[in-house]
């Protein structure tokens, strides 16, 4: 029997990749961090943990893009605005967290008393209690995602048009959280945070926490990804990417799949959103602007579209060379990154996994 | 326009107890002393009594005292010096010599003040019609009965129609306080027909009580002045509608210029090209540097720097169009998410290039004077030159683009390979060519458009940006590959934008058109005019 | 000839249970399955005064046909003919401006959506053979295969060793057991035209629509294909639509009926013979 997809993803390679990811994030990086003293050769300084932590928020991201372009083919240009409404939910409980030691004594948040709130807005009560925050972290980005997708895939709207709409979305709820009366804290967005469920979010302890839970949620949703892409859902999910018609004569409804998927996707990267706002210290309405979302899929389509591994490879690839070009010749950066676009999409169409993939089972017939 | 100083009030106030209306003669010899000679107060009361009389001889005196020429001897002479030779003020005779102990005249803030007003009265009846004009707009506000002789005066020798109406109307503002009642009520009807919010508020005036009286005390009177606001409300209203219609349509036909260039590289040759709004940043920019390099090398030319701006904006923007499209474009032709893709990143260095080009910062470009100011049409109404300008120009373009397209050899060859790129190809059309020369087309029109932009708004490496989603809206709303609805799009969205800006702000406007089109392409998601039938989906 | 139609048609669709609106909303109807076809009066298809028009062209013009149930109807004319469109009209890809579609004497397909219509036992293949490219053969067969086509059943779906027997029966019925776990994108055009077929019959439709089934088959394959439509008809009520009137002849000899359609109705039925000493179809087809 040759290789399915099943078969490659559950192969004991993939495993052992996955155990080696995980050792290294969850047991190495701590301890370098944390127990190797700083003068150290082997220390991995605070700094460090951050930007790692950062780029797997991004790799999240990119799985999640990857779901949805890469495996059902729908394009979207508005994965910003899950990302960004996961982190506003996170950072308004951070701004909570703040309490009364933020610069004007008040129990509001600084932007609120500086914009002249009374009080806190109907939609951000109990934002204090950090389970409720993390409910709306997940339920409003799924349900703005549900109800978009329901109407635009029942309108069959697909292919380049949903993109250009998704785009205008995205491009609409930026516009409307840079409003300073719209709660959202305007252009400056939510920062200064202090803690987090009451430990200091500058500690390095609460660092390390919260990359080992980002590490946690990519492991965890790499292998979600896995479970959907090689379940019969995944199948027709690329039988719909595939040839929609057919699936539809086939006594399929694509609606309820786009809709699933759709929906999971977003609420993926509303996490990643979440977890991205503690270790960065900030959000910001940037976060919702077109080029950020339309970046998503590069990272994806430079790592390898329709594979799970790709798009971390793409994020992580990207943004490294992305931190290092915005320090070293920040005027470059756009040239770089413009090139990359072009490139891939002339020479790398399946990515950089995919390019490798091509060539070993190339190999393998020579064989 | 409304804004009055308080002093020139009061000077209109208290010219009523100087002037007598007789007193039309040449400036009274005391008064021209005082003028040079009085203290502080004296001075005042002699600009007053000037203005009253508005004897056109008085000017060179007062425009004397403006420019300190005006010279006091031995405090019993006023004698106006201008450095070479000396002149009696009083008598206009020329002084055989010039004496030596001139003193200057020192005047305060309030003396200038009184100066001022004065010199505005005296420009009533100035030979200069622009003059003219300005002085009797800086009185309308200020109508008071004791102008009336000054009124009548000037609308005795006026000739320009429109100094004639703001003179009528300022008489009649003035009349508002006639004893009779015959005059207040003509006044009355003048000024409701005149439909100038000015008007509306010295109607409602005499509505307002002072105490337990009203202001005017005759109800009929009062029945009239409110027929009047009612009038001027009626016109005011329509004056704000098609203000609002004429911004919206101006808005469209910017709307439409940024999307036409994109109706045939999207709507007809199916490119995705998100690079679209950076063609149109290069367009303005082109703008601007012709701007730069007329007013370096040519300044004669700098009226008509736009006219020379039109071609070299739409050949820039063709050729970065044509590069665009042989070295990248054309080998992704029927993979729509990968030129969406693709383009992006032409997009991205566009602008990084212009940055490292011209600056970060936004550039002026600045109208040449055909191109600033407007026609007032109402008196709430007015309509820039450079926003006309654009609406024709936006219908020149759509002209020539619907000339080019089923007129020409060139545009039956697009529409050919856009229908069946088989077909065409197998009846001896170049494919290739004409997708690069359609793509150059395209791609000119949106540099024709920043052209256009520059001429209205801020031209900086972002301009584009702002103009991608919205070109993609109107192609999308239109229906895609069709001229027309591209145009009804454009127009139809700018309107809608303008009208609901006024309810709901910009921002809001904004988001509410975006979730318009998204709900309308639920119902019609082959947009306004669509080509239906079998060739349709795919 | 419109007596055969004069049918009592039931209005509406006789769904039973409950079905909330947000059922509906998320296109979690429940399914219309075959069990509710009532073919009593042994009419599975009705066509009533069909019209299709985009932008005043008709595509289709007042066309009435009534299929029996296990019959084989062939169904020829020119290009333009309408043929696809009716095809279209009959899977609800396209909806009729004017007329009927009724499956049996109760199901109303012009109120039912493509996937609602596959459910209730329609199964179409298209003029292009169109499979599951990057799917293997295999993987093909089991989405088609007839089962629950909701998401949830499909995200913990586990195949059964019953449903694994019955997807290599139709491997070996389409000679493509040994392409199995081939991506179908590799196969020839005739491969991926037997494949869409066992694909229809792993959904056990009643209808099956082909439309031009034997085109890029070499002429063995065309004529087994022949053979197993002649096979199936019977248990199962085929219309095939193909412009090779040898094939035509083929799967027409069994007292199989052609319909010959021009401008969008029905210009001619009967027997092949019939059909094609038609005066009206030898005009159409040759010309003045």
């Amino acid at each position: 029997m040759e290789k399915t997809l099943t078969s490659r993803l559950f192969g004991p390679k993939a495993w052992a990749a996955l155990a080696a990811f995980s050792a290294v994030t969850l047991i190495l990086v701590p301890i370098l961090n944390l127990l190797v003293p700083e003068g150290s050769a082997l220390h991995l300084s605070t700094y460090w943990v951050t930007l790692i932590g950062k780029i797997m928020c991004y790799a999240i991201v990119a799985l999640a893009m990857d779901l949805v372009w890469g495996y059902t083919g729908i394009l979207s240009l508005g994965h910003g605005i899950f990302f960004a409404l996961g982190g506003y939910g996170m950072g308004m409980y951070l701004m909570r967290a703040i309490g009364r030691e933020g610069n004007y004594q008040s129990d509001l948040p600084d932007f609120m008393v500086f914009l002249n709130w009374k009080e806190l807005p109907w939609y951000w009560q109990g934002t204090e209690h950090f389970l409720w925050a993390m409910l709306l972290v997940v339920v409003v980005p799924g349900l703005l995602a549900f109800i978009f997708g329901y109407f635009a895939f029942r309108s069959r709207i697909k292919g380049v048009y949903f993109s250009i709409i998704t785009q205008a979305m995205t491009y609409a709820a930026m516009l409307l959280f840079f409003r300073n009366e719209t709660g959202f804290g305007g252009n400056n967005g939510f920062t200064d945070f202090k803690r987090i469920l009451g430990f200091h979010i500058t500690a390095p302890e609460t660092r390390i926490v919260l990359f080992g839970l980002t590490a946690t949620a990519l492991i965890g949703f790499l292998l979600l990804g896995r479970y959907i892409v090689s379940s019969k859902l995944g199948r027709v999910l690329a039988a719909i990417r595939d040839a929609e018609s057919r699936v539809m004569f086939s006594g399929y409804n694509p609606l309820p799949y786009k809709l699933f998927i759709w929906t999971v996707s977003a609420v993926i990267c509303a996490i990643a959103g979440a977890l991205y706002v503690p270790q960065v210290g900030i959000i910001n309405p940037g976060e919702m602007s077109p080029a950020n979302s339309i970046e998503i899929a590069i990272w994806t389509a430079v790592g390898g579209r329709g594979t799970l591994i790709g798009p971390l490879i793409g994020a992580g690839l990207i943004n490294g060379v992305k931190s290092y070009f915005t320090v070293a010749f920040p005027e470059y950066w756009l040239y770089f990154l413009g090139l990359i676009f072009i490139l891939v999409t002339l020479w790398l169409p399946r990515g950089v996994v995919g390019q490798i993939q091509t060539y070993f089972s190339k190999q393998e017939k020579r064989a | 326009m409304t804004f009055m100083r308080p002093t020139f009030l009061a000077l209109l106030t208290l010219v009523v107890c100087v002037v007598s209306p007789a007193s039309f003669a040449k400036p009274a010899p005391e008064l021209v002393l005082q003028l040079a000679t009085g203290d502080n107060d004296a001075k005042v009361a002699a600009l007053y009594a000037i203005a009253g009389s508005a004897d056109p001889e008085a000017l060179p005196i007062l425009e004397a005292l403006r420019d300190d020429t005006l010279k006091s001897l031995g405090g019993k002479q006023a004698i106006i010096y201008d450095g070479e030779t000396a002149i009696d003020a009083v008598t206009g005779a020329k002084l055989a010599k010039v004496p030596d102990e001139l003193e200057d005249v020192v005047s305060n803030n309030r003396v200038t003040n009184a100066l001022e007003g004065a010199l505005a009265a005296l420009d009533l009846i100035s030979p200069d019609k622009a003059l003219r004009l300005a002085a009797v707009k800086k009185l309308q506000d200020s109508a008071n009965p004791a102008i009336l002789p000054l009124l009548d005066k000037a609308l005795a020798v006026e000739t320009d129609p429109q100094t004639i109406t703001l003179l009528r109307l300022t008489q009649a503002a003035a009349q508002l306080q006639h004893p009779d009642k015959a005059t207040r009520l003509a006044a009355i009807e003048t000024l409701g027909a005149s439909g100038e919010p000015n008007a509306k508020q010295l109607l409602a005036a005499l509505l307002e009580k002072d105490g337990a009286n009203y202001k005017e005390a005759d109800e009929s009177v009062r029945v009239a002045a409110q027929q009047g606001i009612n009038s001027i409300n009626s016109h005011l209203k329509l004056g704000e509608t098609l203000g609002g219609l004429f911004t919206g349509l101006s808005l469209g036909s910017i709307l439409l210029l940024a999307a036409l260039g994109l109706a045939i590289t999207y709507g007809l040759m199916g490119v995705i090209n998100m690079a679209h709004g950076e063609l149109i940043m290069i367009g303005a920019y082109a703008a601007y540097a012709v701007q730069n390099v007329i007013r370096a090398h040519a300044p004669g030319l700098f009226e008509y720097y736009p006219l020379i701006a039109i071609p070299v904006a739409f050949m820039v923007s063709a050729l970065v169009g044509v590069l665009m499209e042989r070295l990248v474009i054309r080998f992704l032709y029927g993979r729509p998410l990968e030129t969406l893709l693709a383009t992006w990143g032409i997009s991205l260095m566009l602008i990084q290039a212009v940055r490292s080009l011209f600056g970060a910062q936004n550039v002026m470009v600045e109208n040449p004077a055909w191109l600033s100011g407007g026609i007032q049409v109402m008196g709430n109404l007015i309509l820039p030159y450079n926003r006309l300008a654009i609406i024709a120009f936006a219908v020149l373009v759509v002209l020539g683009m619907g000339l080019i397209l089923t007129r020409t050899r060139l545009g039956l060859f697009v529409r050919a390979v856009t229908q069946n790129r088989q077909m065409a190809s197998c009846v001896g059309v170049a494919t290739p060519r004409v997708d690069t020369v359609a793509f150059a087309l395209g791609s000119g029109i949106a540099g024709l458009a920043g052209c256009a932009l520059s001429q209205v708004g801020n031209v900086g490496p972002d301009l584009g940006q702002g103009y991608i989603i919205d070109s993609f809206m109107v192609v999308v709303l239109g229906g895609v590959g069709q001229l027309a609805g591209t145009v009804y799009a454009a127009l139809g969205l700018g309107v809608l934008n303008k009208l609901l800006e006024g309810f709901a702000g910009a921002v809001l406007a904004k988001i509410a058109v975006l979730v318009f089109i998204i709900i309308f392409i639920q119902k019609r998601p082959q947009g306004l005019f669509a080509v239906k039938g079998r060739f349709v989906e795919q | 000839m419109n007596a055969a139609l004069a049918i009592d048609k039931k209005p509406g669709l006789p769904i039973s249970g409950a079905e909330s609106a947000f059922d509906r909303a998320v296109g979690l109807e429940r399914p219309v399955d075959a069990s509710q076809l009532d073919t009593t009066h042994g009419v599975i298809l009705y066509l009533e005064g069909i019209t299709v028009s985009f932008d005043g062209f008709k595509a289709i013009n007042n066309l009435n046909l009534a299929i029996d149930k296990g019959e084989l109807r062939s169904i020829i004319g020119p290009n333009g003919a309408g043929k696809t469109t009716m095809m279209d009209v009959i899977t609800g890809k396209t909806r009729p401006s004017a007329g009927t579609a009724f499956f049996g004497q109760t199901i109303d397909l012009t109120k039912l959506n493509e996937a609602q219509i596959a459910h209730t036992g329609i199964g179409r293949k298209f003029q292009k053979p169109t499979v599951f490219e990057e799917l293997s053969v295999f993987e093909n067969l089991e989405l088609a295969m007839k089962t629950d086509k909701g998401i949830w059943s499909s995200l913990f779906f586990k195949l059964s060793g019953e449903a694994r027997s019955k997807i290599e029966q139709k491997l070996e019925l389409i000679r493509l057991k040994d392409q199995a776990h081939r991506p179908a994108g590799l196969l020839s055009h005739g491969q991926k035209q037997w494949l869409e077929i066992g694909m229809l019959l792993m959904q056990e439709p009643l209808l099956l629509l082909l439309d031009e089934p034997a085109a890029g088959m070499t002429d063995e394959e065309t004529e087994r294909s022949g053979e197993l439509f002649l096979e199936l008809a019977g248990d199962y009520t085929l219309v095939v639509v193909e412009h090779d009137m040898d094939f035509i002849k083929q799967i027409s000899a069994r007292n199989g009926k052609v319909t010959c359609l021009h401008e969008g109705s029905v210009l001619a039925e009967g027997s092949l013979e019939q059909v094609q000493n038609d005066e009206r179809v030898i005009e159409v087809y040759l010309g003045r």
